[in-house]
């Protein structure tokens, strides 16, 4: 079940090797992302989640929060 | 938390934001409050509850205004608040275009960062322009 988690949750669970995910665009990953976040568009989760992710670790979903 | 990538080092409205501004609550009394910001060199007052969620702002204008009112009657409730990662070129934009001295920067919930202040966002937003149309020394 998804719960949302703070900077302080997220540097814990990184520890813990949870896998780290940003759903923005190629190019805007490349521009700016989290050290350790792999990229994984929006478009594609549904279909490569189960490939490109452990299901035994957490994973944690990030993008922009606009205002 | 640090980034990384091509764009990483770009200055934003949560690098740019000073981190220091002063807060006050709103059962304070604006003469109290407003002697302590001149005090300390500034000119805005972020309005907080215990949590450090924004609940007001209190601009040049409003600590000008009755000593004896309490901080919840002289504030500014709600103001426009923007997020940390906002491109410092954007809101040098935004603020110019809407005449706004300062804006509150906030996390998503709301809990204050910093007080952006417009003087600054444009001079960052000056030099990093200058930074990226540096003539070729071809």
């Amino acid at each position: 079940m998804p719960v949302k988690v703070d900077r302080d949750q997220l540097q814990r669970l990184l520890e813990q090797r949870a896998q780290l995910v940003d759903v923005l665009p190629r190019d805007e990953y490349e521009e700016e992302h989290l050290p350790r976040a792999i990229n994984l568009p929006l478009r594609r989760v549904e279909t490569e989640a189960t490939t490109a992710l452990d299901p035994g670790s957490p994973i944690v979903v990030y993008c922009w929060d606009s205002a | 938390m640090p980034t990384e990538g091509t764009k990483a080092s770009r200055p934003r409205a949560g690098t740019v934001a000073r981190t220091g501004v002063p807060t006050c609550q709103v059962d304070d009394n604006l003469g109290a409050v407003s002697q302590r910001v001149r005090e300390a060199g500034w000119n805005a007052c972020v309005v907080v509850n215990r949590e450090r969620i924004v609940m007001g702002l209190l601009r040049a204008e409003q600590l000008g205004g009755d000593p004896t009112h309490s901080i919840r009657e002289a504030m500014r409730p709600g103001p426009s608040t923007f997020r940390p990662h906002v491109a410092i070129t954007e809101m040098a934009e935004y603020m110019g275009a809407h005449k706004l001295e300062n804006s509150p920067v906030t996390t998503s919930d709301g809990r204050l960062v910093g007080l952006l202040v417009r003087e600054d966002a444009e001079r960052a937003a000056r030099e990093l322009e200058s930074t990226t149309t540096q003539p070729s020394s071809k």
